[in-house]
């Protein structure tokens, strides 16, 4: 789609994750380069969010390297701000802070984390809600709009760090199915615009056109990956195929 | 009703109780929200501690407490001597029923601001965290500000105690409004009744006052599209 350089910014290498006695991550690898878009599909509780969560440090893992624009995550002495704010990420339950505003929300990290000049902050916060379409919402509490409009505030909170990477788990599989779209746009945008974005995902039809590499996990490993028009028509593992045929 | 002299009396008792009552309310929620917040550490020595200090004060009697705060932590309390003679120590028993009380009540503003923080959800401080958040400031800006919102009824309800607990420091001679009474109804026993239904009456305004400002303030924290 956009141009792509050849710049590594997610290395992931033979990560494994436990719960407890329950492996969740059995050796997963991948890497993604600068402004590409992969998709994550597979069954549920196969792993996807444990591995995403692991990118950002939400989960720490037991064996195994990830490394995020250099900075190594599995580092004991990893200073967690300076990943945080290289990688944004967004929730299937949205998350927002529900006593701001959707302008609040987005100007919150900035200004207390990045300790930006408040009035630099909010002309940005009013520019990301003209680019997720929601310019005359920025005074609305999260509680006052719908899923949809409350996810692409979401997507403008974590754009207000500039980050590098953009994770989105599940982002759409808590909403209407009218306003699936309106979000998926939304990051269709953003792809577009050469950001760099890891997606876990059911919505087939969107990993197809959007993505440049889909990854397929199964029980805790990558079964089978593959740029979408490969992928799509030429599975070649019995459970991708399986898969494949449930949801398409 | 009251000669000068006794007006005098129950107007400063008044004054002192308002005065007690405002310091302990604000201590007693700090400690509240401190505890509150140490109890999240990582660190198990300060969370014992503070799981210590709640046992210890909401499991026995708080004037009992409020005798041993006057009684045996006052003794070693340094003094001073304003004129090289007396001496005064550096905190009276008006300040010890402040500390005494205080923690006393925050001892349970403790356990209510937890009850409010446990209701957050894990997914809102992590999405927190994730923006480069600190634990301090995931605290003060995100949990806090929703726990206290849950918090708001229960701590109504402790306040309002704390507020009627303050009598017991007539146990030390605080001139608080109920040591006052006394002291009228013990020169003139004929003033008894009138004199307690009057304390019944000051109390029955005094957390008149804190319940309307309480619920003044649930009203602001309103958010409109949350909870109710
Ligand atoms: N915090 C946790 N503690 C224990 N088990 C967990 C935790 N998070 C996820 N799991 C388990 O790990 C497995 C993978 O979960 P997850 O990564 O959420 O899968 P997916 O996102 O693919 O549905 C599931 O069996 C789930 O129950
Ligand atoms: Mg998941």
């Amino acid at each position: 789609m956009t141009s792509k350089t050849t710049e590594v910014i997610v290395s992931i290498k033979d990560v494994h994750k436990s719960f407890g006695d329950l492996e969740v991550l059995k050796g997963v690898s991948l890497d993604v380069r600068k402004g590409e878009v992969i998709c994550i599909i597979g069954p549920s509780g196969s792993g996807k969010s444990t591995l995403i969560r692991c990118i950002n440090a939400l989960n720490d893992i037991q064996a195994g390297t990830i490394h995020v624009c250099g900075i190594d995550v599995t580092d004991p002495k990893l200073q967690k701000l300076e990943l945080r704010k290289r990688v944004g990420m967004v929730f299937q339950q949205y998350n927002l802070f529900p006593h701001k505003t959707a302008l609040e929300n987005i100007m919150m990290a900035p200004t207390l984390v990045l300790n930006e000049d408040k009035e630099t902050v909010r002309t940005r916060a009013f520019a990301l809600m003209q680019k997720v379409r929601l310019e005359g919402k920025e005074n609305a509490y999260p509680g006052e709009l719908s899923g949809g409009q409350q996810q692409r505030v979401a997507i403008a909170r974590s754009l207000a760090m500039n980050p590098d990477v953009m994770l989105f788990d599940e982002v759409t599989a808590a909403l209407d199915p009218e306003t699936v779209k309106e979000v998926l746009v939304t990051i269709k945008d953003l792809a577009q615009e050469g950001m760099t974005c890891i997606l876990v995902t059911h919505e087939m039809g969107f990993a197809r056109e959007v993505a440049d590499h889909i990854y397929f996990t199964d029980n805790g490993v990558i079964v089978e990956h593959g740029p979408p028009k490969t992928f799509f028509t030429k599975a070649k593992d019995p459970r991708t195929k399986e898969f494949l045929s449930q949801i398409l | 009703m009251y000669e000068p002299v006794q007006q005098g009396k129950i107007l400063s008792g008044i004054w002192m109780t308002i005065k007690l009552s405002f310091y302990c309310l604000i201590l007693s929620v700090v400690i509240g929200i401190v505890g509150a917040f140490a109890q999240g550490s990582k660190n198990v020595i300060i969370r014992s501690l503070v799981q210590g200090y709640i046992q210890f004060f909401r499991n026995t009697p708080p004037y009992v407490q409020l005798l041993f705060f006057y009684f045996a932590l006052g003794q070693f309390t340094p003094t001073y001597s304003p004129d090289g003679w007396l001496e005064i120590p550096i905190i009276s028993n008006v300040g010890w029923a402040i500390i005494s009380l205080s923690f006393f009540a925050g001892a349970f503003n403790v356990e209510i601001f937890r009850a409010g923080i446990e209701a957050v959800a894990d997914s809102t401080k992590e999405a927190a965290e994730s923006l480069g958040f600190s634990r301090f400031q995931t605290f003060r800006y995100v949990v806090f500000p929703l726990a206290i919102r849950v918090s708001l009824p229960s701590l109504n309800n402790n306040l309002i105690n704390l507020m009627k607990t303050t009598t017991q420091a007539y146990g030390i001679a605080v001139p608080e409004l109920l040591y006052q009474s006394v002291t009228i109804w013990n020169d003139y026993p004929s003033a008894q009744y009138p004199t307690m239904l009057l304390v019944f009456v000051v109390y029955i305004l005094l957390v008149g006052v804190l319940v309307m400002s309480m619920n003044r303030w649930e009203r602001k924290l309103r958010i409109p599209g949350y909870g109710h």
